[in-house]
């Protein structure tokens, strides 16, 4: 003990020590965790899909797979269109308040760019099912007809608009999308980057 | 013709710790600079023109050459992606690897490492070393790579080389001038093995950017730690 | 204040409850805190550390690389330049690991000269010698094994050549070369082994021997550039006189080692990761061609001592033989080592001597190694060869003959 010890200087040093060797490891840390996010591929594998629509029937479905997720195309009919405001009543969110289940877009009563085409990510909001189309169903007081997930029941209209009392707690998502020619849809670009 | 291909290319990288003397020519230098973005965007431009025919480079991105080099979207469709789609797409050949073995007996190697595997300056020395041969199927044959069987792609530009042997040392020249100089060929070549080098290790300039700040924070860490370690230690003795 | 003193109360509450259930201070103090090594260590110590920074470094980076890498033939080349390009940050997972494969053996070859120039191998510590020596048996099988991963033409040609050498085994060589590779030639199938003994089965056994390396050495304490048992003078409350707290003066003295270390180690992960060809061999990124052996093939730098000597014999099997004895004979040292001291600043002039010239053939070898094998090479190769034998099987003699100086009773 030749020397005075200084506790002021000491601790400082000690503290200014640990906190850079924090700094480092945080450092060191970003390219571990950014390591896992999706690479090059599996951004380039989740391009946008481009769906013809040319050949699609009105009151009929085409699904088609998106960044590995399934997305349903609907082409509704007048008669279908027309019952989405029978429905309202039975809805938890009849006006897709819900902040960041559709682009700002698709925030109608028909959730979606044209009135016609119907355009949902075909996973429901419960437990991420793939719900069943039940379009043509006899009108009754509580089912006019939508998306049925058989796994826990929960309905959705024809705009896929969640019902009250089932188990999925919001309407099924609407992803990115847009026409890129006048019978074509591209999902994954919204319309403002085209 | 592969083993071949291999022992003269094995031959190349293992000169420095003294390999047998297999190539008669030293390499000349690329003189090449992978920070000159230009440089790699001529490169860019005489791959996709020159090369892209015959050669994929499957591990390199159009975006993540159009993001390095400045090169936007649109560019990059209109003036690099001859045989491509997206911008991620990686670069393809135009001729598939089959009709290429029937072509030219073997499939032309993909380019995307072959600036690591055999050196930038080999690049730039093979593409200036065909000579006319009219025994070969291509009516060339290579200095570097005796008996390749790459044909001149580049004659249009280069011009024919003759293969002169006098006072014992090895020469090419040019007999019938093609449409560039000596000079603009060089440069033509320097930027395309520029190009090369750039695709065979993409994060090579941003690694070298972040090393420099890693080894500043290390440094001032290492200050730190120091000035601990002897306030520390006047416990002892 | 009295915040404070409440905080510490209530820590020490719950360091009471784990220790009912865990011997956690115990544990701190006996390693840690009240762990005893000498004040005099110098440079050569911090070696030990720097290779448990280095298994840091390749457990975390290999678990990331697993993450994206394919371990099957067709995919295993592009997955690697998947993970240089395609995934984030990718790169620099990959310098990492491959830069970590080089140091490791750079540190732990230091380690090791460290312990034969104050004789750390001797009694006492036999037993961390020997372990030591299991741990770096274990570390050539996983650089090995790691070496054949990226499937390029060194990783197949170099685990050809390698995996060859067990044919000059008698009688049951070459099915044991078949057993290792589960194939008639090296495959697919070699290749899916490989990953296996590099991810699991290796790192468990090194991480094993490293943790009784370090209880072995606890147990008996560190030796120190004297040679001397600081443990023979104790104080009154029993604490080695010469003897320093592992934390918290060791252990600040060995972070800056560490940063150091990481320094020279950015230095090559960003600006030179091929390191001229030595730590990625430039053949190394061409996918592996069954057809065609590139002329001249060198194991990567840290096994070409070994290899050296491999070729300097003219015999398959008597090539294996020197080459295994090569290996295996350090493992003796403890008993090959006559002489009464452990630290060569108090051995004479011809252990000295003796040393120098095996740090000497080492080096040839290793640079002997990397050069094609054929004329003046192979009877350099053939020298140094029989003087790094002559080393081992001739200090029991001159250990015992050489005159040694009085050593101290207490560190200098």
């Amino acid at each position: 003990m030749s020397e005075t010890i200084d506790q002021n200087k000491r601790h400082f040093l000690g503290m200014a020590t640990a906190a850079t060797g924090l700094v480092g490891a945080g450092f060191a840390a970003v390219p571990f965790l950014s390591s896992l996010k999706p690479s090059a591929r599996a951004r380039a594998l989740g391009a946008p899909v481009e769906v013809p629509l040319g050949s699609l029937e009105p009151g009929e479905m085409i699904k088609v797979v998106w960044r590995g997720k399934l997305v349903y195309v609907l082409r509704r009919t007048s008669d279908m269109l027309k019952r989405l405001s029978d429905v309202t009543d039975l809805l938890r969110d009849p006006d897709s308040l819900e902040a960041d289940i559709q682009p700002d877009y698709t925030v109608n009563e028909h959730r979606s760019l044209t009135p016609e085409y119907l355009v949902v990510e075909g996973s429901c909001t419960h437990l991420g099912c793939a719900p069943l189309p039940q379009f043509e169903v006899t009108p009754s007081s509580d089912w006019f007809g939508g998306f049925f997930c058989p796994c826990h029941g929960s309905k959705f209209d024809l705009s896929g608009r969640v019902y009250k009392g089932v188990p999925a707690p919001t309407n099924l998502k609407v992803p990115p999308y847009s026409f890129s020619q006048t019978n074509v849809i591209t999902i994954g670009i919204d319309p403002s980057d085209t | 013709m592969k083993l071949r291909f291999c022992i003269l290319i094995s031959a190349i990288f293992f000169t420095p710790v003294g390999a047998s003397a297999a190539v008669k020519k030293p390499l000349m230098s690329a003189n090449n600079d992978i920070y000159d973005i230009e440089s790699l965007q001529r490169g860019a431009r005489n791959f996709m023109n020159y090369c892209s025919g015959c050669h994929s480079a499957e591990y390199i991105r159009y975006d993540v050459i159009g993001e390095d080099l400045g090169i936007s979207q649109s560019q990059l469709k209109e003036y690099l992606m001859f045989n491509a789609q997206q911008t991620f797409d990686t670069i393809n050949a135009s001729m598939t690897p089959e009709d290429a073995s029937g072509w030219f007996g073997q499939a032309p190697p993909d380019l995307s490492l072959a600036a690591r595997a055999k050196g930038t300056d080999y690049i730039y020395t093979f593409l200036k070393s065909f000579y006319l041969d009219n025994t070969s199927p291509t009516g060339v044959d290579n200095v570097v790579l005796v008996g390749t069987s790459m044909p001149n792609v580049l004659w249009e530009l280069q011009g024919h080389q003759k293969y002169l042997q006098n006072e014992n040392e090895l020469k090419l020249e040019v007999y019938i001038p093609g449409k560039m100089n000596e000079e603009e060929f060089n440069s033509f070549l320097r930027d395309t093995s520029n190009f090369l080098e750039y695709i065979s290790e993409p994060v090579k300039i941003k690694r070298q950017a972040l090393g420099v700040k890693v080894l500043f924070f290390l440094a001032f860490f290492m200050i730190l730690a120091y000035f601990l370690k002897k306030e520390v230690w006047k416990d002892i003795k | 204040m009295t915040d404070n003193t409440k905080k510490i109360e209530n820590n020490s509450k719950l360091l009471a409850w784990i220790d009912e259930r865990f011997p956690y201070s115990e544990t701190m103090k006996e390693h840690i805190t009240e762990y005893y090594a000498s004040k005099n260590f110098n440079v050569w110590y911090v070696f030990g550390v720097l290779a448990m920074v280095v298994l840091v470094i390749q457990l975390l980076t290999g678990i990331f690389l697993t993450m994206n890498y394919k371990p099957s033939s067709e995919e295993a080349f592009s997955s690697v330049e998947y993970i240089m390009r395609d995934v984030e940050w990718g790169w620099l997972i990959r310098y990492m690991h491959s830069t970590g494969a080089s140091f490791f053996f750079i540190v732990v070859y230091l380690h090791m000269f460290r312990a034969m120039l104050y004789g750390s191998y001797k009694k006492p510590r036999e037993l961390i010698w020997i372990i030591g020596m299991l741990i770096f048996l274990v570390l050539m099988a996983e650089a090995f094994a790691g070496y054949l991963l990226p499937w390029g033409q060194m990783s197949y040609w170099g685990a050809q050549v390698i995996i060859s050498i067990f044919g000059a085994i008698p009688f049951f060589g070459e099915a044991l070369v078949e057993i290792i590779r589960g194939d008639y030639s090296i495959s697919d199938i070699t290749l899916n082994r490989f990953f296996a003994l590099h991810v699991i089965v290796l790192p468990l056994a090194l991480i094993a021997l490293i943790f009784v390396h370090i209880v072995a050495l606890h147990e008996v304490g560190s030796n120190n550039p004297d040679g001397i048992e600081i443990k023979d003078y104790k104080n009154d409350q029993g604490i080695p006189i010469d003897g320093v707290a592992f934390h918290p003066y060791h252990t600040s003295k060995d972070l800056v080692a560490i940063i150091a270390f990481l320094m020279v180690f950015s230095l090559v992960v960003f600006f030179a990761p091929d390191m001229g060809g030595y730590f990625l061999e430039y053949a190394n990124f061409e996918k592996a061609n069954p057809s065609a052996t590139p002329e001249h093939i060198a194991p990567v730098w840290y096994f070409t001592p070994y290899y050296a000597i491999l070729r300097a014999v003219p015999d398959k099997l008597g090539g294996a033989i020197a080459m295994g004895l090569s290996v295996l004979l350090p493992l003796f040292l403890p008993w090959l080592d006559r002489s009464k001291v452990k630290s060569i600043r108090y051995r004479g002039w011809i252990y000295k001597f003796a040393l120098t010239t095996f740090v000497i053939s080492f080096i040839s070898l290793g640079v002997l190694g990397v050069l094609p094998a054929d004329g003046i090479y192979v009877s350099m190769a053939r020298f140094f060869s029989i003087l790094y034998f002559a080393f081992f099987l001739l200090m029991p003699y001159f250990s015992m003959i050489d005159k040694t100086k009085p050593v101290p009773d207490r560190v200098t």
